[in-house]
């Protein structure tokens, strides 16, 4: 063995590198297609695909208009409940949420193509350009969102609907949260996170200001200059290994991955390991390491310490990082990373089994995985680092330190209101717009009260 | 093995698939194609006099349902745009070429007795089995006096059926016409002229589609369009009434039947046969798919003669008929109900919103445990069958017969019906 990491940028000829992370992972519909997968659908009364959407699109009306030809119409159906229909349409695990709930997946397994037809709708709205949504009289009232990820601008463009002003606070240099800095490429190109955000603030009402709640601005200063407050703070944290050897070069955590690729208009600049280990199993784990494949790494091991039925990332996400030839290893968790020369070269792993008692137990086997870098992908979490509790800005927070809400979105602070993966629930981005949308009704009905 | 040969007022064909008087059979090389790929019999495009007519150029119009192309075919075009004798020696090659098939000339001149005898001897000469009377072109032809402007008129029916019964030993199959209000007034009288058989439909008058940036029926011609005729599976129910119809009718007895009218599967042709008809004549399919289609009409036709034990055609022709009656004749004592086989159900709650929206109100959409559950309420159903055939699911919804211990009574005897015969009553005849 030679003890020399091989990590090396440009692996691949620029038409790969195009191929890889310019075009659609999965290709749009033509229109012909459209209107064919359109008429698979059954227009269902009080349709399960419906319940199942966390923004509660009504489904079975935009796919009729696709069928007829009101292509409009069923863009602005989609708009109206869920502004970055044209993003979810993109990123949604919709095998677990509206196609998984398909009236056609229980009498033949295969579901209208809802996702795709969303998407069809969506981007002949984005193509053809214009404004389908109107303000409302302006009501005078200011609303401060922190936060320009899907949370926040949902609710940024519902609150300007309604006649409000509303200043965005966002501490990164792009809107879009994890939209423009948490998706792998080939699921959102062409630029369309930035085109979504462009065109929700083309609404009117809403401005940008670049500033960190906690560093530029604080919690009280908000809560004192406007009529209320909503946070879509997001994620602030990492989850860690723990193991040792952690510190070793070569480590990162996987969302630094997947963001810095986002933003790296040249992919043959991004250096990449010829072999490379993922720790995690969620969509994150298998963002990076079907992107690490995708670099042109010759061995990504995806590595997970549980069984496949409990991963996070879907089936559907699964078999996408298989195709693209991940190995994904089940039932071990990592020991230890090995070094040499600071870089490391080695990650060691326990195999883990279940005890009795269903809790997980090392079996105190080892084996190691050969690797030149390591993306570590076992969870985000929210920390209240933002807030001055010195300052009275105390949240009261769930058992794993979310900021908690009622069914309005509002936190235990009056006129403060929070959503998306800052609050318990799932961390979808459909899942984010739907707490915005919420939080911007119950503001709007509690500043005309 | 359950043969399909057909014997048609005496003209033999392997099977009881003709192609219609139509594009597909306008000339020779299209013809040879058919009988290739196994048409039974062919009826060749209309001939008229020369000069020949001029074609317009775009001529169909066809009408998409829920994405599938075709549901419905319409045309422009009028009988051959090519000179009789081009026509007539290529009749006599193909006849002679295949002398096993239908070989039916269709014909259209004007109204005058001279015309007619003209056309019917040069026909005979090439050998054709047959000729049919098309008194059904529904357009541009009946402005000159011909097609359905005959065929609307019974007494030209019968005039122009005697003329060619008169001037020819060719049998005669008279074309009707469906835009007229009742079918069996030419059918009756091609019967009184001495035809052999009738055959129909003939297309339906319509405007296929309207386009709405030219705002002009379509096919447009230089942005103007005109009525057509429709045919192609939307107008197969159409047809077939007015083919049952004929079938019923006592004074058309002993008058064949060639069915026509959006016939594209073995299927469609049983049904056809069943009500009457003796051979089917097929278009809109083969434009749609091309001749290959008649491999599964013959093939699918003889499985199902097969399965249910009939060894010829003559075994169910007409075997439908009698079962076809007037309303009046139907027993108002019979009741079905709506039956959901709820582990078929998938929930899609179309049964409910229809039942709920446009009819009896007789299927109730519960939560059971959170969980879609959608019931019959026996004492609102009245037996309709729109959620059997709203619903996605084969078997799902069933009607099944509710007894009503009742003995069977007709609106003719009921106590309701202000004219009806009293039953001890029934006058002698």
């Amino acid at each position: 063995m030679t003890m020399q990491s091989d990590v090396a940028a440009g692996r691949l000829s620029p038409d790969e590198y195009r191929r890889n992370f310019d075009l659609d992972a999965t290709p749009p519909l033509t229109g012909r297609q459209a209107v064919i997968e359109a008429n698979r659908c059954y227009f269902c009364y009080d349709a399960p695909c419906v319940e199942a959407c966390p923004t509660g699109i009504d489904i079975p009306g935009f796919i009729r208009g696709i069928a007829t030809g009101n292509v409009k119409g069923a863009a602005v159906t989609i708009l109206e409940e869920n502004v970055m229909g044209g993003m979810c349409a993109r990123v949604c695990p919709t095998e677990i949420l509206c196609e998984g709930a398909c009236v056609r997946m229980a009498q033949e397994e295969k579901p209208v193509a809802i996702g795709l037809l969303q998407r069809f709708a969506t981007d002949a709205l984005f193509e053809a350009g214009g404004q389908p949504f109107a303000r409302q009289p302006s009501t005078g009232r200011r609303v401060a969102v922190v936060g320009a990820g899907p949370a926040g601008l949902s609710c940024a463009h519902r609150l300007a609907m309604f006649g409000h002003e509303v200043t965005v606070f966002e501490a990164r240099p792009k809107a879009g949260g994890l939209n423009e800095y948490g998706i792998a490429a080939y699921k959102a190109v062409g630029g369309f996170a930035q085109a979504e955000v462009d065109f929700i603030l083309a609404l009117g009402g809403i401005s940008i200001e670049h500033k960190a709640l906690g560093r530029d601005v604080s919690l009280g200063e908000l809560r004192r200059e406007y009529d209320a407050v909503f946070l879509g703070l997001g994620h602030n944290a990492v989850n860690a290994l723990n193991v040792a050897g952690e510190d070793l070069s070569g480590i990162f955590d996987a969302v630094d991955f997947i963001a810095r690729l986002r933003q790296e208009p040249d992919k043959s600049r991004l250096p990449i390991g010829r072999k490379v280990v993922v720790i995690g199993g969620g969509n994150t784990a298998i963002d990076a390491a079907t992107q690490a494949r995708r670099l042109g790494a010759e061995d990504v091991t995806m590595v997970y310490r549980r069984g496949p039925e409990t991963m996070s990332a879907t089936w559907a996400e699964v078999e996408w990082a298989q195709t693209n030839g991940v190995k994904i290893k089940h039932w071990a968790q990592p020991r230890r990373a090995i070094g040499h020369g600071g870089r490391v070269m080695e990650m060691e792993f326990e195999y883990t089994r279940l005890d009795d008692g269903g809790r997980l137990v090392g079996t105190g086997e080892t084996f190691t995985i050969l690797c030149d870098q390591v993306f570590k992908a076992i969870g985000q979490r929210f920390v209240p680092s933002p807030f001055d509790a010195a300052a009275g800005e105390v949240l009261e927070l769930s058992r794993e330190g979310r900021i908690l809400v009622n069914e309005d979105r509002e936190t235990s602070l009056k006129g403060v209101y929070a959503g998306g993966d800052c609050v318990p629930g799932a961390d979808l981005t459909v899942s984010a717009v739907q707490d915005g949308k919420l939080a911007a009704h119950a503001i709007d009905r509690a500043l005309r009260a | 093995m359950a043969s399909i040969a057909s014997s048609f007022i005496g003209i033999k064909s392997p099977n009881p698939f003709w192609l219609a008087s139509a594009p597909p059979t306008d000339k020779e090389v299209n013809v040879v194609r058919a009988f290739r790929a196994g048409w039974g019999g062919v009826v060749w495009k209309t001939l008229g006099e020369d000069p020949p007519i001029v074609n317009v150029s775009s001529r169909y119009g066809a009408y998409s349902y829920q994405g599938a192309r075709v549901a419905g075919l319409n045309n422009i075009e009028l009988i051959t745009d090519r000179p009789l004798e081009v026509n007539l020696r290529e009749i006599t090659a193909v006849k002679k070429q295949f002398p096993d098939r239908a070989m039916i000339v269709s014909l259209m001149v004007p109204c005058e007795e001279e015309s007619w005898k003209r056309i019917l001897g040069r026909v005979e000469e090439t050998g054709a089995d047959g000729i049919e009377l098309n008194f059904g072109c529904p357009h541009g032809m009946s402005e000159r006096g011909m097609g359905s402007a005959v065929g609307q008129v019974p007494e030209y029916v019968e005039m122009v059926t005697r003329w060619c019964k008169q001037h020819s030993r060719m049998p005669v199959i008279v074309k009707l016409t469906p835009n007229i209000t009742n079918i069996l007034g030419p059918a009756r009288a091609a019967k009184r002229g001495g035809a052999d058989a009738v055959s129909l439909i003939n297309t339906i008058q319509s405007i296929m589609s309207v386009d709405l940036d030219l705002m002009a029926p379509t096919p447009t011609v230089d942005g103007k369009g005109t009525h057509g005729g429709y045919c192609g599976p939307a107008v197969k129910p159409i047809a077939m009434r007015m083919v049952a119809e004929i079938a019923r009718d006592p004074e058309c007895a002993g008058m064949a039947i060639s069915g026509i009218g959006g016939v594209s599967t073995w299927r469609d042709a049983a049904e056809f046969m069943a009500l009457g008809a003796g051979t089917v004549q097929v278009c809109t399919a083969a434009m749609t798919h091309g001749f290959r289609i008649v491999e599964d009409m013959a093939d699918g036709l003889a499985n199902w003669m097969e399965e249910k034990g009939h060894a010829t055609l003559r075994s169910f022709q007409g075997a439908a008929i009698p079962n076809f009656v007037h309303w009046e004749d139907l027993n108002l004592n019979y009741k079905i109900i709506a039956e959901i086989d709820q582990d078929l159900c998938i929930k899609c709650g179309k049964c409910h919103i229809v039942c709920e929206d446009t009819s009896h109100q007789a299927i109730g959409a519960l939560r059971v445990e959170g969980q879609r559950r959608y019931e019959v309420i026996d004492a609102e159903c009245v037996g309709c069958n729109l959620c059997m055939h709203v619903c996605p699911v084969d078997g799902c919804i069933t009607m099944v017969e509710h007894k009503t211990g009742l003995p069977p009574i007709t609106w003719k005897e009921h106590p309701n019906n202000p004219m009806r015969r009293p039953l001890e009553a029934t006058p002698a005849e």
